[in-house]
């Protein structure tokens, strides 16, 4: 960190501008962490931005892959990073040097809006360090200033990798990382704030009791033979054992599971921790994409046009604000969906629009004129931006006005054509699909459903199939990265076109048949 | 500046390359940008890895979009996801799009490595430059015949101005001495072509398309090497069947003739143009000859021979000669070579069957270092 931290310190004049607009900020409302500020060459923010905004990681060749991917579209005038920022605290955010200052002081007023949610929302508040045990989502501690010092842990990381890579060869720690990344979106997002699983253990020693025929003293031993008794004892205890399942409940953070029950070394424990570990950093970023760039799109638009702008600059602003914000090719701008959804909200509650009564009103005129004068927007957002998450940010406030006003379409896939078409204008539809692509972050439910599947040591995951199937290609290449850690055969229940599937892999062959759900 | 990711990339390129890890290469897809230079419109391919893990099947996901259409309207430019089709189509029909892969350089420099050429040790003659004289800067002192009227007369402005002896009314303007301005220049030293390739193709009726087409690709990574080996370097083509004439690049590649073979006609004209422009004490010479083997007589055999060993050679780095099959020729040609210039170092000869063998002709013919 420290060689970067030095050569890119902010010159003067952006600093004051820093503290201008961090008072501005604060006179609104927002709640950040310190913010520090570096200024960074294309070259450099490229290097970075491929690293996932973090200076220093693991090696590994992705990030190369990433950061061919941004100089290249870089190179070509195709696109260019204006700005990026950490969930960290202090947050670290860099500026791209040689942007004008109009288009810094943007892209500074977008960041604190964007620490201020990393700060606030209750998502982020897995990203926390020095949490212990359950999270609590709503309540958090007065003068809430908690440990994020990723930068260091990620640093930590790619420390421990490369003692790794120096031991046991490039090579083969790459490959293990290969497949652990394979599997990187096998998480449980609820797991933060679940706590740790206390098992309820059964007790084993209760004794078996095999009911008894009632009987008289002298009848017993024949109404209750003691032969009888022992087979029905042993029956019972197989019963048992039988249904001694392992894992007991599904478990969703297959990593986790992994990690504590696969045959693997402990430098290959080590790695698969640290993904997992990283994996649940940028989980949150993943679950509130919308509204996150949706608030700091909002508070930037706000601070620059309400104090900070002058005149001079209001056209480069609104050029930069729009192609920020536009959306083209019919494609969806979570920046532009997350601005216009938060102003919808603010003014629903400014005007009242919202209650049993709002929600029984038929007539549509007086719904267009509906105006209470509460005032209560500001607070709603405020609220918003803390307890939601996109999934339930896009089911409360997302309304048929809305996607009849922003044109929304859902769109599908057309086997006549070949191509996507655009598959309708309804409302439900819209929701739904949009839904459907939030939740879980977008990646489908798997479970670790039994690790000694058929009584062999086997391990099977289930695919909690709900409308949309597996990429069956893919899928068997999965398995393959799951069977290298777990050694043994690995199978996966799912449904291909409408029939329950086991696709299993044994180290050798990829096999499927068909099951039927029980 | 190296950077913490030049180590990543690095290693992103070699297993694009198929260098390292080669079980990655199936999860390659080419992905591409589109992109604008100038006014073209290019393709910017993207290599990309997607490591594989349980996700949904796009095409039946489909998902959510914003703007106008009615149902059933395309929505443009599909889904990002959807970058697995390989080599798809342009999405802009009418706009010519140009393919900006690998530049020449690194192209040269895979070829390299691919084959493990070694770099060419030039013959040890001097370097040929030339200098150009640049007008590039304003001095204070120079012959009149430099001088910069507009420069001079405005620092008399200037100066008249400061001086407060400029009058609006009247504006006439007197420089003195001082306000004289002159144009200087900068020498700049010019690398010039001190490589030539002549590159010489018996377009015979024999000669198929499919033949040409092995030399066309076979003298376009011959070009790439060389020119990553030398600063300069310039082309001359010659085409022959009975007699041989000097053509540019275009037609080189797509004449097609008939009648005989006579090699030594393009031998004599090669020995022509060498004697006439590329004095062999400061040129590296490089001549291909490609053909099908099939010569008119041995006599005229006999004669490429002698004009090889006495003239041409002693004067070229190296001479190549590539012969493609063709189900026509009998492929003499090259025997009668290796039968006669066994020990001749500076001579390479090599078959090239069909296209799988270009690569082996190329290290044949490169792989000396020569």
């Amino acid at each position: 960190m420290s060689d970067i931290a030095l050569k890119t310190q902010l010159p003067s004049y952006l600093r004051e501008w820093q503290h201008k607009i961090e008072e501005i900020a604060r006179g609104h409302g927002l709640d950040f962490f310190p913010v520090v500020f570096e200024i960074l060459g294309y070259d450099q923010m490229n290097e970075i931005a491929a690293y996932g905004g973090f200076p220093n990681r693991y090696p590994h060749w992705r990030f190369g892959m990433e950061y061919e991917q941004l100089s290249k579209s870089y190179e070509y005038g195709l696109s260019k990073i204006y700005e990026m920022v950490i969930n960290s605290n202090p947050a670290y955010a860099y500026l791209l040097e040689g942007n004008s200052l109009t288009e810094q002081k943007l892209v500074m007023a977008h960041v604190i809006a964007h620490v201020d949610f990393f700060k606030n929302n209750f998502a982020f508040r897995a990203t926390d360090l020095d949490a212990s045990g359950r999270i609590d989502p709503v309540r958090r501690p007065e003068n809430y200033d908690p440990n994020r010092k990723w930068i260091d842990k990620m640093a930590n990381h790619g420390q421990r990798v490369r003692r790794i890579i120096e031991r046991y060869g490039i090579q083969k720690v790459e490959e293990f990382i290969d497949d652990c990344l394979s599997l990187e979106n096998l998480i449980d997002p609820h797991l933060p704030f679940a706590g740790t699983e206390t098992s309820t253990v059964e007790d084993e020693n209760v004794a078996i009791e095999v009911p008894r025929l009632r009987s008289k003293d002298y009848m017993d031993p024949f109404i209750n033979p003691e032969e009888y008794l022992e087979a029905q004892r042993r029956k019972i205890e197989e019963a048992r054992e039988r249904q001694k399942r392992f894992p007991e409940r599904p478990q969703r953070d297959v990593l986790l599971f992994l990690l504590n029950h696969a045959p693997l070394e402990r430098w290959e424990r080590d790695i698969l921790e640290i993904i997992r570990t990283e994996a649940y950093y940028f989980l949150p970023q993943m679950q509130t994409k919308i509204m996150n760039e949706g608030w700091a799109s909002y508070w930037h638009s706000k601070l620059m046009t309400e104090g900070i702008l002058d005149a001079s600059e209001i056209i480069d602003y609104a050029d930069r604000n729009s192609s920020v914000l536009a959306t083209s090719g019919g494609r969806l701008n979570p920046y532009k969906l997350g601005v216009e959804l938060f102003r919808h909200i603010e003014e629903r509650w400014d005007k009242g629009q919202f209650g049993r009564e709002w929600e029984e009103c038929d007539s549509l005129e007086m719904k267009r004129h509906w105006d209470m004068r509460l005032g209560l927007g500001r607070k709603k957002i405020f609220e918003v931006r803390a307890l939601y998450n996109d999934v339930t940010f896009i089911d409360e406030f997302l309304t048929p006005e809305f996607c009849h006003e922003h044109k929304l379409f859902s769109f599908a896939w057309s086997n006549r054509n070949e191509r996507y078409e655009i598959e309708s204008r309804e409302f439900k539809q819209i929701k739904d699909k949009l839904l459907f692509q939030l939740t879980n972050a977008g990646n489908p439910f798997i479970y670790v459903e039994d690790a000694n599947f058929e009584n062999r040591g086997e391990l099977l995951l289930r695919h909690e199939h709900q409308g949309v199937d597996l990429r069956a290609d893919w899928a068997r290449e999965t398995l393959r990265a799951l069977v290298r850690m777990w050694k043994r055969p690995v199978s996966i229940q799912t449904v291909f076109d409408g029939k329950g599937t086991i696709l299993r892999f044994d180290g050798r062959e990829h096999t499927s048949r068909l099951f039927k759900a029980s | 500046m190296s950077l913490r990711i030049d180590q990543d990339h690095s290693r992103f390129r070699n297993i694009v390359r198929g260098k390292i890890r080669q079980n990655l290469r199936r999860y390659i897809t080419h992905g591409e940008l589109i992109g604008r230079k100038g006014k073209d419109v290019v393709s910017v391919p993207i290599p990309q890895i997607d490591i594989p893990r349980f996700r949904f099947a796009d095409r039946q996901q489909g998902g959510v979009g914003q703007g106008d259409g009615e149902i059933g309207d395309p929505v443009g430019g599909g889904q990002e996801g959807d970058r697995s089709g390989q080599g798809k189509a342009g999405k802009d029909p009418g706009d010519h799009i140009l393919e900006v892969d690998v530049t020449l350089e690194e192209l040269a420099q895979i070829l390299g490595e691919e084959l493990e050429l070694p770099d060419i040790e030039d013959k040890g003659k001097s370097k040929i430059a030339t200098t150009k004289d640049r007008y590039t800067g304003i001095r204070r002192v120079g012959p009149e015949s430099l001088r910069h009227f507009k420069r001079t007369y405005r620092e008399a402005l200037k100066r008249m101005i400061a001086s407060g002896t400029f009058n609006p009314e009247r504006p006439v303007v007197v420089p003195i001495p001082d306000d004289k301005r002159y144009r200087s220049w900068k020498t700049d030293v010019e690398p010039v072509a001190n490589a030539v390739i002549i590159y010489m193709m018996d377009v015979s009726g024999s000669m198929g398309d499919e033949q040409k087409e092995i030399v066309r690709i076979e003298s376009f990574w011959i070009d790439t090497w060389l020119k990553s080996q030398y600063k300069g370097l310039e082309s001359r083509y010659i085409i022959h069947d009975a007699v041989a004439r000097e053509v540019d690049r275009d037609t080189f590649f797509h004449t097609r003739e008939s009648g005989g073979t006579m090699i030594s006609s393009a031998y004599k004209l090669c020995l022509k143009i060498i004697e006439d422009n590329y004095p062999p004490e400061e040129w590296n010479i490089y001549p291909f000859h490609f053909s099908d083997g099939d010569n008119w007589s041995m006599d005229d055999t006999l004669t490429c021979v002698e004009l090889l060993k006495h003239k041409i050679l002693p004067k070229v780095n190296m001479f190549g000669y590539g012969q493609v099959e063709s189900p026509y020729g009998s492929g003499q040609f090259i025997k009668d070579l290796r039968e006669l210039f066994a020990k001749e170092e500076k001579l390479v000869t090599s078959e090239i069957r069909d296209k799988d063998a270009i690569v082996t002709s190329i290290k044949e013919f490169l792989g000396k270092g020569k």
